[in-house]
């Protein structure tokens, strides 16, 4: 057994034993699982929502995208930075209406927001399909970054299978709370592990960072800028405007946002974040190093550029405590992805059904969610192929067209009601979906438009239909239930 | 005045996308950085600022923890 298999081992452990830690002195009911019991101040909020940045992506994906992509790889620190800046705006309002309402999870709040059970089972099935390929791909991340970093001792599939059954045990056992716990733990490994790395790598080949980057210029200048075509500006523009509305849609974060104690915790964590999201950065730095002392990755392979440069440059002991970081970046995102799909599963169907049930079978109810979820989930990232790629580039796509019903729901106007918003998200996931099958593109209908136009994001065409249709439907279904009554009021009066 | 403080929110938009095509260059290389991965993070600090300025002029931040 290597130095680097008994690290990554031990972070496995204090992992769960962490997890399990976290529910002692606390009496475990729906509230207290699903959201701390709204107690979660600036820390943990900051370190559970920072978390979702944090994920499998900052060490696989991060830096595959720049050294295959180059500057695309630009957009991701871009619009997680804007989320947070629109955050500011936004969340305070999610969480007052949650905390009068007493909301747990995302499809409660669009149910009560409206007065529609239909609209949370539409919200709830469309946060379950944008969750399972997240969930897919951290465990896929996690499998790969583990094997690679022992040397291959472990198989991928064995080291998912070790992290999904931590996952769901320390879940069913301390909901949130274990998520927040590890949360501190990992990000304490992975800012070490990242900077230093993103440091020492530069300065190591190239001497400095500027250095590296004359380097890429030399050999590969296109990768430091947009490109003319396909990954270019206004695709940039579209992308970053669009998932930055879509991030605190994303049933994880929504939750993170329905466990703070208060709206000032949101808002201080709005400031913080943004820096702390620089640290991305680091990341793109050892991208960019592998581009020359690692070339010749292919295709996904790219996203193996950090490990391989890393096993290239350290000794087996340091690639241990890069593999113990990897393992609890995909830990962390994957529990509280789980658990709040788990809970709006519960609260958009079983309570339906089940309208009177106790807290105690509304707890059990939630926590089989919680195996259902990680089984599919499980099962996908062993058998999904490309279907696996197609759904996650739409899980953004699907997930913000719940911003219209979000955003009219603050104003509670006439122009976006229960039959709207159903109708308006409805006719967008349909876009985003035809896109995704088909890879239709813009140009396929309007076969003369400049590629300014047709590199747009179709997620921004999907909403600006959704719209269109939510407001006529509204207006509609408000002038009709209007007409018939008054006809009623006339009725009474005669 | 301060009730149209988060206004100001708009100022990172307009930096990461409406003047993105001006940042769309290599050089110069400022702190090390092509311009363009410059412009980014010169913009992650700016909203991080201009949050910091909008959290204190917010007239919802005075008095107690809600």
């Amino acid at each position: 057994m290597n130095s680097a298999l008994i690290i990554i081992f031990f972070v496995a452990l204090v992992a769960l034993y962490l997890g399990i830690r976290a529910t002692r002195g606390k009496e475990m009911n729906v509230n207290e699982f699903a959201v701390g019991n709204k107690g979660f101040g600036t820390l943990f909020v900051f370190l559970l929502i920072a978390g979702e940045v944090y994920t499998t992506f900052t060490f696989l994906g991060g830096s595959g995208w720049a050294y295959s992509k180059g500057a695309a790889a630009y957009y991701v620190p871009s619009y997680i930075c804007l989320a947070y800046v629109l955050s500011y705006w936004i969340v305070p309002k999610i969480w007052r209406f949650s905390n009068k309402h007493q909301v747990i999870s995302q499809p409660q709040y669009f149910m009560k927001n409206y007065n529609s059970k239909a609209l949370g089972v539409v919200v709830a099935f469309i946060g379950l399909i944008a969750l399972i390929p997240y969930i897919v791909i951290q465990l896929k991340g996690l499998g790969i970054i583990v094997s690679e970093a022992s040397y291959g001792t472990i198989s991928p599939l064995m080291a998912s299978t070790i992290g999904a059954i931590i996952v769901t045990i320390y879940v069913t056992i301390s909901g949130i709370h274990g998520s927040a716990w590890n949360a501190v733990l990992k990000d304490a490994m992975i800012l070490f592990v990242i900077v230093f790395l993103g440091i020492y790598i530069p300065y190591h080949y190239f001497g400095g960072i500027k250095p590296l980057f004359e380097a890429i210029q030399t050999v590969r200048p296109e990768a430091l800028t947009f490109a003319s075509e396909g990954l270019s500006k206004s695709w940039f523009i579209s992308t970053i405007v669009l998932n930055a509305f879509g991030f605190y849609l994303l049933p994880q974060s929504f939750t993170v946002v329905l466990s703070a104690k208060s709206e000032r915790a949101l808002k201080k964590n709005a400031i913080t974040l943004p820096l702390y999201t620089i640290l991305i950065l680091f990341a793109f730095f050892i991208g960019f190093s592998a581009i020359i002392q690692v070339p010749g990755l292919q295709g996904a392979d790219g996203d193996l550029s950090l490990l391989r440069l890393t096993m290239q440059t350290f000794d087996p002991w340091f690639v241990g405590i890069v593999g113990g970081a990897g393992l609890l970046t995909a830990l962390v995102p994957v529990s509280v992805m789980v658990m709040s799909g788990a809970v709006g599963l519960m609260t958009g169907f079983y309570k339906l059904i089940k309208p009177n049930s106790s807290d105690r079978q509304q707890l059990t109810v939630a926590k089989l969610f919680v195996l259902f979820i990680i089984l599919i989930a499980y099962v996908f990232s062993i058998i999904g192929g490309d279907a696996l790629a197609i759904l996650n580039i739409m899980s953004y796509g699907l997930i913000t067209q719940l911003v219209p019903a979000l955003i009219f729901g603050f104003f509670n106007t006439k122009f976006m009601n229960a039959y709207g918003a159903i109708a308006g998200i409805i006719t967008g996931v349909s876009i985003v979906l035809f896109n995704s099958i088909t890879s239709f593109k813009l140009v396929n209908m309007f076969p003369n438009i400049p590629s300014v136009i047709n590199d747009i994001n179709i997620g921004f065409v999907a909403i600006a239909v959704n719209i269109f249709i939510g407001v006529s439907v509204s207006l509609i279904t408000y002038i009709f239930v209007a007409r018939e009554s008054s006809k009623v009021i006339e009725e009474l009066v005669k | 005045m301060r009730k149209y403080s988060q206004l100001l929110l708009i100022i990172p938009f307009i930096g990461m996308c409406v003047l993105l095509p001006v940042a769309n260059r290599i050089e110069p290389y400022i702190l090390g950085l092509p311009f363009l991965l410059f412009w980014i993070v010169l913009w992650m600090i700016l909203s991080s600022v201009i949050l910091f300025i909008v959290y204190k002029l917010d007239p919802a931040n005075k008095g107690s923890e809600v």
